[in-house]
């Protein structure tokens, strides 16, 4: 094995270990300096030199003239216009134009900017010397003896009367600030534990808007209600609708497993909280021969025949159910409010 | 300042301007120090360009966003260009951001580089937090600058989310409601924390125009001041650069700031902007026409949060949903604990510097980046971190999972659950071997050279592979890492046979220190004279 030879000076190198608590092994190789800097073929040819001053100038061209295209593309392209673009489908013209343009523009000033340094900037490696982040040990005496002189001069640490009001008034003043933030909502009192339904209120079909009957709930399907007197453009509609959402399915009464359940429809006609006990999210899909629902959201799924009880997910307890009956109108309608809070749990839920 | 030159001599205007200024504000000064600052080069370094470039691209495109949007929750019936939502109504966040979709010029496009800028920032801080991690960049003196910069990703993940919320559709709405439900759960504070962040029930008509002065005001103003700290350190430390002939860890090795960075960082700039630009002008995000406005009653299939958020929703995913009913209390645990290891994972990410100076008991600066394989146990409690990140992400995804490859929903639960226990220990482990592995592999090439690749028949058959051996450079780069001895407790009896009891906590930490660079948890560098006895050549392959 003819082995290049490492010269005896450099094994092994001069380390400095003694760092306090640490211990450290030493480096077997010295280290070799810097190596010599190699010539790119811009450096020594200049007709090389000169090809990437074209390149470069080739770039930045390009990207003026990609500007020029950016502003033609604004004036000339309709805001509304589709256009089929491979592999892309159907794209607005204006934004594909517009963003490849400017993009363009802008990519070519960097690719210009970094050929220019990597081919004509020089490259020579130079070191610069690093020196301490912490103050000499004279800097740093000055510097507690300049605090000691102030803080006697303050004669903070003798008048504690002046320093322990002092801290008192500056920790109590940012109490203002805190107390003024009392508006930002109103206390959560009963709140979350009332919703818009009450007895007598009927159930009214989300999609129709028309009182729902019990003819129109079949087996297999899923009904989303709301109660009468809640319109839309109502400022507090988005609110109420949070609480107040209900799905409906019917099922063969024989297949309730749940007694309460069972006595709380009409029918076989249940209706529960729309809302996920686990955070909020609105509970979507139903599956007909199961009975299951699952939330769209994290996936929590509830048995809609027996007491909406959770079966998979991370909800924590069964969707409330609400009680309903039919009025003499031959209508469905709520028998009350929710008999406990619905949407997510919270301390004082109970 | 007067100077010794011709006073007769007309300076050229730049020259002027530049007098003027220093008259001023002592600009040659600084100019001193820093125009021909010298930066190491390394692929690497550059992630953390990313991060600035994008978040200038976010500040430029944000400011333009906000000359057209109406951060309103009233409702309104749309009439715009959009015609599948004719007649629809809506928040006026949400119809403005349809406007700034489909009637204003070049709005669209502004929007999805806004949006990718912002996904690409966060992958960016991700990516060079954990370039910063492998190769113990944040050893002293950076300690202070890893905080800024976790500080820098904890609050993008929060402008992000505040900022995807603003438009009011359907599904940023949803997350909205999520993270409200996850307030609840706060015991004692939750429902008052609610009532006041939504000023009163959810979702009401407040919560966008705070989200607004939260995600243009208040934490981009921290974030710039915290990147503008993060940056006067990069300077004021000088970078870190990793061990190679020449490089110590007294200097800094690399080209002046003044031409070749100015012009490598400055084009990069635009590579940047360039590239996210192109990107929005072909790939669409949050088309939240597609969506519909928000209304707490309506949901979409496979919702999903921005990919930043997806770690904090698998475990809000795979938790089992534990309540606890007590003295008229409820103890949401189901969705308490995931929001409490959101914080805790996040939370011991950031303190990892102190615990490992704690371990080592190094005071020194360092200067010199490790190479991730020569501080195994770093690099393997990194990769299980990641591993804990990468498990939850799955987690928060598992809709998509299920629906893309046909996987069962429970399935992937009960995976993410196991996993979120087993995973980061197998990567620990795993990645603890190949680091160890690799350590052999360098002290092999150290002392036996390269494979060449020539395989030599000898005299009498055999065939041998030619080795190479390293030139000067390589074997010092191979061997320039330092190794850390173990702590001891040392003697329990001191020598005048007094016990001396150890603390748990001293004993903790010489345990620790054992399980970083005791025996078997790093490979001992090659010595000099293993070098000079295997080179002494005889015949040694």
């Amino acid at each position: 094995m003819s082995s290049q030879e490492i010269p005896e000076e450099r094994l092994p190198a001069e380390q400095d270990t003694a760092h306090g608590a640490v211990e450290v092994a030493d480096d077997p190789f010295a280290d070799p300096g810097l190596p010599a800097h190699r010539p790119r073929i811009q450096d020594i040819d200049e007709r090389a030199a000169k090809r990437s001053e074209r390149t470069v100038a080739l770039m930045f061209t390009m990207s003026m003239l990609a500007t020029v295209g950016f502003i033609a593309s604004y004036v000339i392209f309709p805001v509304d216009k589709i256009v089929f673009i491979w592999p892309f489908g159907h794209v607005s013209a204006l934004n594909f134009s517009l963003g490849l343009t400017l993009g363009l523009a802008l990519f070519l000033i960097g690719t210009g900017a970094v050929h220019w340094a990597r081919t004509l900037m020089s490259d020579v490696e130079v070191a610069d010397d690093r020196h301490p982040i912490e103050a000499a040990p004279e800097v740093k005496a000055k510097v507690l003896a300049d605090f000691a002189a102030g803080a006697q001069e303050s004669a903070l640490g003798r008048r504690k009367l002046i320093r322990n009001t002092m801290f008192g008034a500056l920790a109590l003043v940012p109490l203002s600030g805190v107390v003024l933030l009392r508006d930002l909502g109103p206390l959560p009192e009963k709140k979350l534990r009332k919703t818009l339904w009450a007895k007598g209120k009927q159930l009214v079909n989300m999609n129709t808007m028309e009182p729902l009957r019990p003819e129109d709930v079949v087996v297999g399907s899923l009904t989303f209600a709301m109660p009468e007197g809640l319109e839309e453009d109502a400022h507090d509609f988005q609110n109420q609708i949070a609480k107040a959402a209900l799905m409906i399915v019917r099922i063969e009464p024989d297949d309730i497993k749940d007694k309460r359940q069972r006595e709380w429809a009409h029918e076989g006609i249940v209706a529960f909280s729309k809302i996920c006990t686990h955070v909020g999210c609105p509970i979507s899909l139903y599956e007909q021969q199961t009975h299951h629902v699952l939330c769209p959201c994290h996936q929590s799924t509830f048995d809609l025949s027996d007491g909406a009880r959770v079966i998979f997910g991370p909800a924590g307890h069964p969707l409330p159910q609400l009680r309903i009956g039919v009025n003499s109108e031959g209508n469905l309608e709520a028998l009350g409010d929710f008999a406990e809070p619905v949407g997510p749990a919270f301390w004082e839920r109970g | 300042m007067s100077t010794v030159t011709d006073t007769k001599r007309k300076a050229p205007a730049g020259e002027r301007v530049a007098d003027w200024a220093d008259g001023r504000l002592g600009i040659y000064g600084l100019a001193k120090a820093n125009m021909r600052k010298i930066f190491p080069d390394h692929w690497s370094f550059m992630l953390g360009e990313i991060c600035l470039y994008s978040f200038i691209i976010i500040i430029l495109t944000g400011v333009y966003l906000t000359l057209f949007f109406h951060p309103s929750m009233n409702e309104v019936v749309y009439h715009g260009s959009y015609e599948p939502m004719q007649g629809i109504r809506m928040s006026e966040a949400y119809a403005s951001t349809l406007d700034i979709s489909f009637d204003v010029r070049g709005g669209l496009l502004v929007r999805q580089i806004h949006h990718w800028a912002a996904v690409i920032f966060l992958a960016g801080m991700f990516v060079h937090m954990f370039r910063v991690f492998f190769t113990g960049a944040y050893r002293k003196p950076r300690e202070i600058n890893w905080l800024f910069g976790f500080l820098l990703f904890v609050l993008g993940m929060f402008t992000g989310f505040t900022g995807y919320s603003l438009p009011d559709d359907l599904l940023s709405g949803t997350g909205v409601r999520f993270t409200q439900g996850a307030i609840l759960s706060m015991p004692i504070v939750g429902t008052y924390i609610s009532m006041f962040l939504f000023g009163g029930e959810f979702p009401g008509t407040d919560i966008i125009a705070r989200f607004y002065s939260i995600h243009i005001l208040l934490l981009p103003g921290i974030m710039l001041g915290l990147v503008v700290g993060h940056l006067i350190l990069v300077f004021f430390h000088k970078h870190t650069q990793f061990a190679g002939p020449g490089k110590t860890n007294k200097n800094v090795v690399g080209m002046p700031l003044l031409p070749v960075y100015m012009a490598k960082a400055g084009g990069f700039f635009f590579l940047v902007f360039g590239f996210i630009s192109i990107v929005a002008a072909i790939a669409s995000i949050n088309p939240i026409w597609a969506l519909g406005p928000y209304r707490p009653d309506q949901v979409s299939t496979g919702a999903q949060p921005d990919w930043y958020m997806g770690f904090a929703e698998g475990f809000v995913r795979v938790m089992p949903g534990w309540e606890i009913n007590l003295w008229g209390h409820t103890l949401v645990l189901g969705v308490l604990i995931p929001l409490v290891l959101f914080g805790v994972i996040l939370a011991a990410l950031a303190l990892y510097p102190f615990l490992e100076s704690w371990i080592t008991g190094d005071k020194r600066e360092h200067h010199i980046l490790d190479k991730p394989r020569n501080a195994p146990t770093r690099t393997a409690l990194g990769v299980a971190w990641v591993t804990i990140y990468f498990v939850m992400l799955i987690g928060g995804g598992n809709d998509i999972w299920a629906t893309h490859f046909h996987l069962s929903l429970n399935a992937i639960s009960w995976f993410v659950r196991i996993a979120f226990f087993l995973g980061p220990v197998l990567a620990f482990i795993v990645t603890r071997r190949i680091c160890l592995g690799l350590q052999r592999r360098d002290k092999e090439k150290v002392l036996h050279g390269r494979e060449s690749g020539t395989i030599k028949r000898l005299p009498h058959g055999e065939f041998v592979e030619i080795h190479e051996p390293l030139g000067p450079e390589q074997l010092y780069a191979l061997t320039a890492h330092e190794q850390y001895k173990p702590l001891e407790i040392g003697p329990t009896v001191d020598k005048n046979g007094v016990e001396r009891k150890p603390s748990a906590l001293q004993k903790l930490r010489a345990r620790l220190s054992r399980s970083y660079y005791g025996e078997g948890n790093q490979i001992a560098k090659p010595t000099a004279e293993e070098y000079k006895e295997i080179t002494s050549g005889h015949g040694h392959h």
